[in-house]
């Protein structure tokens, strides 16, 4: 299983390459509301990206309130 | 008539397949005009029957198959106005929905949806109306009705447990949560997941199979095995007129309309 600190690195270069945003500019404790510009309709493209990826289920309302990788990426880890 | 282009929607016939077009952006909402031109595409489709043997119904838009009822709309016409008078439009928008969507679900063709991207409520409804659903990876499956005070009101419950069974339709309905296509092909929803874009050309090399086998078999098996669930459709639009009359339903619509997301889709 990778660590929660590997599977962060992955959901950065995931998102920097779906939403076209340099890597470099994403950061952990980042709002990826704002970093990456994106709507509600985006973020749930992001969260198919994220799932098929990680091979995961994340229900929706698992979500809510998390606005930050790092935090997304915890909830990942515990399904992993 | 073997096209048609409107506003909302389009069809055309070849080659023996009616494709139906959603073509409202910003992801094919279902308000007013679309259900008149879906009433002129059922109108049609009776006309097309013996020229088919099969429909496939999909979306011009990137974002999705459809995002569901027109929200806006409905909000409009609720906003302000005597509970009676609403209830018995809704009812009345109700039987037009649900004589679309019958009349799609026990068509003697074989009917294809081919999604991607959001398909949410009555976009989700009318895709379970269809034989087979085929998905890009891109699609996500939801019945968010809920968080309105209502449940889905296009023939969604019904149609998903004669197909599925009850314990995917509590899933869906009670958590709304959405199901991307790894799950939704796991529990029999999606007949086929194919990658981004390629929805629409499997569905049509899938159409051009079916065109192979005799129509009165295929529409005989059709009738086997696909009832129409009548008495839960009916029980449906009941349980839905009752609840729109509670003020959370307002309430619901009236938080989705003044999101300031322009397209509040998370459940």
């Amino acid at each position: 299983m990778p660590s929660t600190h590997q599977t962060l690195d992955e959901i950065l270069t995931l998102a920097a390459a779906h939403f076209k945003v340099p890597r470099e500019k994403l950061s952990p404790d980042d709002d990826f509301f704002k970093t990456l510009g994106i709507n509600s309709l985006q973020t749930l493209d992001l969260l198919t990206k994220l799932e098929l990826h990680f091979h995961v289920e994340l229900p929706d309302y698992e979500l809510q309130g998390v606005s930050d990788f790092r935090t997304l990426a915890e909830r990942i880890q515990a399904r992993l | 008539m073997n096209s048609f282009h409107g506003q909302t929607l389009s069809w055309k016939l070849r080659d023996g397949v009616i494709e139906l077009a959603l073509h409202r952006e910003p992801c094919n909402e279902i308000g007013s005009l679309t259900i008149e031109e879906l009433e002129r595409f059922v109108a049609a489709l009776e006309g097309l029957t013996h020229e088919a043997h099969a429909v496939v119904i999909h979306s011009m838009l990137k974002s999705g198959f459809s995002a569901g009822a027109d929200l806006r709309e409905l909000y409009q016409q609720v906003e302000h106005r005597e509970r009676s008078e609403v209830a018995r439009e809704v009812r009345h928008y109700l039987e037009r929905i649900h004589h679309i969507m019958n009349f799609i679900d026990a068509s003697p063709l074989t009917t294809i949806a081919a999604v991607h991207g959001v398909t949410f409520g009555g976009g989700f409804e009318l895709a379970l109306t269809c034989d087979l659903i085929i998905a890009d990876k891109t699609a996500r499956f939801c019945f968010p009705e809920l968080r309105l005070g209502l449940i889905p009101g296009f023939g969604g419950i019904p149609r998903l447990k004669r197909d599925l069974g009850n314990a995917v339709v509590r899933d869906l309905l009670l958590t709304g949560r959405s199901f991307n296509t790894t799950k939704a092909q796991q529990i029999g929803l999606v007949s086929q997941v194919v990658t981004e874009g390629e929805a629409l050309r499997v569905a049509r090399a899938t159409a051009a199979q079916i065109g192979k086998f005799d129509r009165c078999a295929a529409t005989a098996a059709k009738r086997f095995i696909k009832p129409i669930p009548c008495e839960e459709l009916r029980r449906e639009i009941d349980i839905f007129c009752e609840l729109f009359t509670h003020p959370a339903v307002e309430e619901g619509l009236r938080k989705f309309v003044e999101s300031k997301d322009a397209q509040p889709y998370l459940p």
